[in-house]
């Protein structure tokens, strides 16, 4: 790219406050779950409508069979990830002192990976223990 | 460099609410309520793996007016985000961007979820017996 078309100030450029790169990544990362979460969310929605009113025996059956135990923590994966996003954009916008912003970031992004590792636990203890 | 003369943009408060802003504004809240509605989820799991007196407590909650009313604001929220997403990635895919095709994408979500979230519940009442 020749000079004249470079649209960076050479001041900009000095403070290197341009694009990290990274934000494609985060908005094609938040469209992939989206997708997959639309067949998962009907899923599980239909399937918890199923089990209104069901006792834990039926629920715990249920959870057992593979293919619902692997559905559910396909769910829980995409779900998490696709939260993790969206909060971070909420906190890009609203927080603007740096440290607070940055520590709200990770802060997000570690409690999504907690909750995610309880969830499947859960299911996986449900799937192998009863 | 000084800042104080620049034209500032109008923000949210001096337009009047129109149908996608309003979209907009509720595809984020419903997406944060589905963030609570997740924690709750997973506490639900561990109720279901932790034996019989937890998933007792927990379905008690589940079925009480105050836990029906959460389940209810979730489901519709749930329902929202769900069509209003499938609308962004319409948008993403460049589809629907003219004025009249946005307030009508934007009418059908609300019907959509609204009609979903009925027939949830009618279902799970059906269900239930």
């Amino acid at each position: 790219m020749s000079e004249e078309t470079r649209l960076r100030s050479p001041l900009g450029r000095a403070l290197g406050l341009g694009s990290a790169k990274e934000g494609v990544a985060h908005w094609w990362a938040q469209r992939v779950t989206a997708v997959a979460l639309v067949p998962l969310v009907l899923w599980f929605v239909a399937a918890l409508v199923a089990l209104t009113g069901a006792d834990r025996s039926t629920v715990v059956a249920w959870l057992r069979e593979p293919f619902p135990a692997i559905v559910t923590v396909l769910l829980l994966i995409a779900g998490l990830y696709h939260m993790s996003l969206g909060i971070q954009v909420v906190i890009e916008d609203y927080i603007h002192n740096e440290a607070t912003k940055i520590s709200a970031i990770v802060l997000n992004k570690l409690v999504a990976f907690a909750i995610a590792a309880a969830g499947i636990f859960a299911v996986l203890r449900i799937a192998f223990q009863g | 460099m000084s800042q104080a003369q620049r034209p500032l943009s109008p923000h949210i408060q001096v337009y009047k609410p129109q149908l996608t802003s309003v979209l907009s504004i509720t595809h984020r809240a419903t997406g944060l309520a589905l963030a609570v509605g997740t924690l709750l989820l997973v506490w639900w799991l561990f109720a279901v793996a932790a034996g019989a007196d937890a998933f007792a407590a927990a379905q008690s909650f589940w079925y009480s007016w105050i836990g029906r009313l959460l389940l209810l604001g979730w489901s519709w929220s749930l329902f929202f985000h769900l069509c209003n997403g499938i609308r962004h990635l319409c948008w993403d895919a460049g589809w629907g961007f003219e004025l009249k095709t946005t307030y009508r994408s934007g009418w059908t979500v609300v019907v959509a979820s609204i009609v979903l979230t009925l027939i949830a519940w009618i279902a799970g009442y059906w269900v239930r017996g």
